[in-house]
């Protein structure tokens, strides 16, 4: 017998006023900006029982605020996750899920195409705290398997990685994490709820940057980190942090308050509490506004980005392109699978020329503006391997899967025949 | 803590504090397909405030092993035994939905074991349609998405959450999610098939709050005021909030809850 559940808000509707109600103070319809570092306690009983979690509220915004939560409620809807907490960029919400789960002597599997500033963090800094992680190539199961020890205590890859595009089958490594009963947590900045809900594919925690299409117009950082509740800690026992009592908190066992918010609250209890990196309202608001519009504008980037990618792979001058919409690309099928709207609107292609040719090419765009970002409404391009990879050599490059010609491209949202004249004139000039 | 019941290990939360056997007892008890963390707030509250609370997970629901029971009545002997095995005389006694049925046949029951007793979220009968108990007879997700959808005020997604940062409709779907195969279904079909004699509830001596939520769309405002009004000298209150009033208006609902209990005639 087939049962029909009832039916939730769309997303479209859910961007526009998930966990915002009319302010009750003033009737205000927009998100009220709370610019305050603190709320008056009524009365010192009250104030004891803020304090100790016995009811809910605001107290000091590094812990929560009225704006920010308002966020954090509208990516926890989208995402179709538990809870949600907002971080002060992408980079404090990795650290965040990383700290709350394991101390000292925990290890990470991780995908090894990343954003290079989580690379950094997993590579550099961790390590210096007893956090190692072993990096393994993010379509080889096997390896992702092989590198699991007894101290594995989170895998971690990227949706649609950057720059690389490659596509994270999350389903398979969502269940490779369920045997070993260990959390997946997958940052999902490049597709965003729009295209794809990880945690609906069987990942545990999702995070974004919302510097990035969350809020998509460049002008904050911002992060935020959401717990889908289904993971059950107490059964995997590899988590203490969730299931002994937490001295730092009056001995609170997270997973007795709440076995499906266990997560959330000790980010938030500790993480956000002793490391601080909330988000501000002012962020939040600017983050917020962004959201209304992420289901318009996600379908214009993706559409502009087929376009690119169609005329780039047939242009003379772009050996290799590199978009999972394209059906030369590796991952083209799972990308189908998990992203029937489009897989993203970043793009990298090698240019004919290498190093020299990628030069000139990116001095003559005009349109595109050449900076470290994604997910603009302005189109941008960086070339690796004169910025960010500008040390490495030839093959050091290669292994890291970039050419001495990669490009990457993030498609905004001008007209797609105006980008196409910049790319092709910039083309033309790189090959002189 | 673990509590040995009708024979049985079961498990309750004691609000973040170890239970002390000296102080007055509240029996929080669950809605179907819940855990005791539906009371999150009111025990830890409670627990921090002079109160050693009983927050325990159903037979078969959360941690508590066993066999899931089918009726109210056989849920309000458990409960009664719970009660004894604890070396409890009285206590104070507050149910939810499924939970409310369960406090209020325990109070009939057992008279003088109940010291005030409140019901949230309650109807007698508590009527539970077709369709939802067909889905929930098959495990089916939609009848967890029944339960979490119908179970909050309407549309509470698009307002804002009483928990900063969280999605309480959400966090309920995981929870009933979590329900073992069979458990949603025993937890409905005894709410459904609950038909007290009426004239019982005249020969209730216990003082009985009942609280209702404006948006409740399970167990409607009406019904909970139709209740109140057949049991002699109870109380009813209206909180802003649809059926998952203990996580939607935890405020409201500590409050009639700490009205209640102080008001009791006798302690636990
Ligand atoms: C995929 C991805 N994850 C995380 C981050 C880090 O986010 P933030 O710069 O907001 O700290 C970035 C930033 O470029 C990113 O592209």
């Amino acid at each position: 017998m087939t049962h029909s559940p009832p039916k939730p808000p769309h997303p479209d509707t859910l961007a526009v006023h998930a966990g915002q109600s009319p302010d009750p103070a003033t009737g205000a319809r927009a998100v009220p900006i709370y610019q305050s570092a603190s709320f008056v306690l009524p009365d010192t009983d009250t104030a004891a029982a803020l304090f100790d979690m016995e009811i809910p509220g605001h107290v000091y915004s590094r812990l929560s605020n009225p704006t920010v939560a308002v966020f954090e409620e509208r990516m926890a809807a989208l995402e179709g996750g538990a809870a949600a907490l907002a971080t002060a960029s992408g980079q404090a919400a990795l650290v965040l899920a990383v700290l709350t789960l394991m101390g000292k002597g925990g290890h990470v599997v991780a995908s090894a195409s990343l954003y290079g500033g989580s690379h950094n963090l997993l590579a550099y800094t961790l390590p210096r705290l007893g956090i190692e992680t072993t990096f393994v190539p993010a379509r080889d199961l096997d390896a992702w398997r092989e590198a699991i020890r007894p101290e594995t205590r989170l895998l971690f890859g990227e949706t649609v990685g950057n720059p690389s595009v490659d596509v994270l089958d999350v389903p398979a490594v969502a269940a490779l994490a369920g045997e070993h009963g260990i959390a997946l947590l997958v940052d999902a900045t490049v597709t965003t709820p729009y295209l794809g809900r990880a945690l609906d594919m069987g990942a545990h925690l999702v995070m974004h940057s919302a510097t990035k299409f969350l809020s998509g117009h460049g002008t904050v950082i911002g992060g935020v980190l959401v717990d889908g509740g289904r993971f059950d800690w107490d059964a995997s026992g590899k988590y203490p942090t969730l299931t002994e009592p937490y001295e730092g908190f009056h001995g609170m066992v997270f997973t007795e308050e709440s076995p499906v918010n266990a997560f959330a609250l000790r980010a938030r209890r500790e993480g956000l509490r002793d490391l601080g990196a909330c988000l501000s309202p002012m962020n939040a608001f600017q983050i917020l506004q962004g959201l209304e519009t992420l289901p318009l504008r996600m379908p214009r980037h993706v559409a502009t980005t087929r376009a690119v990618a169609a005329f780039l792979a047939k242009h003379p001058a772009a050996l290799r392109v590199h978009h999972p919409d394209l059906p030369t690309h590796p991952d083209h099928e799972l990308a189908q699978r998990l992203y029937p709207a489009g897989a993203s609107a970043i793009l990298s292609f090698e240019i004919a020329g290498g190093r020299e040719a990628g030069r000139k090419f990116i001095e003559s765009l005009s349109l595109f503006s050449h900076l470290a970002n994604i997910g603009d409404a302005k189109s941008l391009v960086i070339h690796p391997a004169t910025t960010t990879h500008f040390r490495m050599d030839e093959r050091a490059l290669a292994k890291a899967g970039i050419g001495p010609g990669t490009v990457r491209l993030s498609i905004g949202l001008e007209h797609p025949d105006d980008l196409l004249e910049d790319l092709s004139r910039a083309l033309r000039a790189s090959q002189k | 803590m673990r509590i040995i019941a009708q024979g049985y290990p079961a498990w309750a939360f004691t609000g973040g504090v170890a239970y002390d056997a000296a102080l007055p007892a509240v029996l929080l008890l669950h809605g179907a397909a819940m855990d005791h963390s539906a009371w999150q707030w009111q025990s830890r509250y409670l627990a921090h405030h002079g109160y050693a609370v009983i927050a325990p997970d159903l037979p078969r629901h959360g941690r508590s092993p066993g066999t899931v029971r089918t009726s109210v009545e056989a849920l309000a002997d458990w409960a009664a035994d719970l009660l004894a095995a604890l070396g409890r005389e009285r206590a104070f006694v507050a149910g939810h939905s499924l939970g409310s049925l369960v406090a209020l046949e325990l109070a009939m029951r057992h008279p003088g074991r109940v010291t005030s007793l409140v019901l949230a979220g309650t109807s007698v009968p508590m009527p539970v349609g077709d369709a939802f108990l067909a889905a929930a007879k098959d495990d089916s997700p939609a009848a967890h998405a029944m339960q979490s959808t119908w179970g909050h005020a309407r549309l509470s997604q698009l307002a804002a959450s009483a928990v900063p940062g969280a999605s309480l409709l959400n966090a309920s779907l995981r929870l009933v999610e979590r329900a073992a195969p069979g458990v949603q279904h025993a937890g409905l079909a005894a709410c459904n098939a609950y038909a007290p004699d009426p004239a019982r509830f005249e020969s209730l001596t216990t003082p009985v709050t009942v609280i209702a939520g404006r948006y409740d769309q399970m167990t409607p405002p009406r019904a909970g005021e139709a209740l109140a009004k057949r049991i002699p000298g109870a109380r009813f209150v209206l909180v802003h909030a649809g059926h998952s009033m203990l996580s939607e208006a935890p405020g409201e609902v500590l409050a009639a809850m700490k009205t209640a209990f102080a008001g009791a005639p006798t302690g636990a």
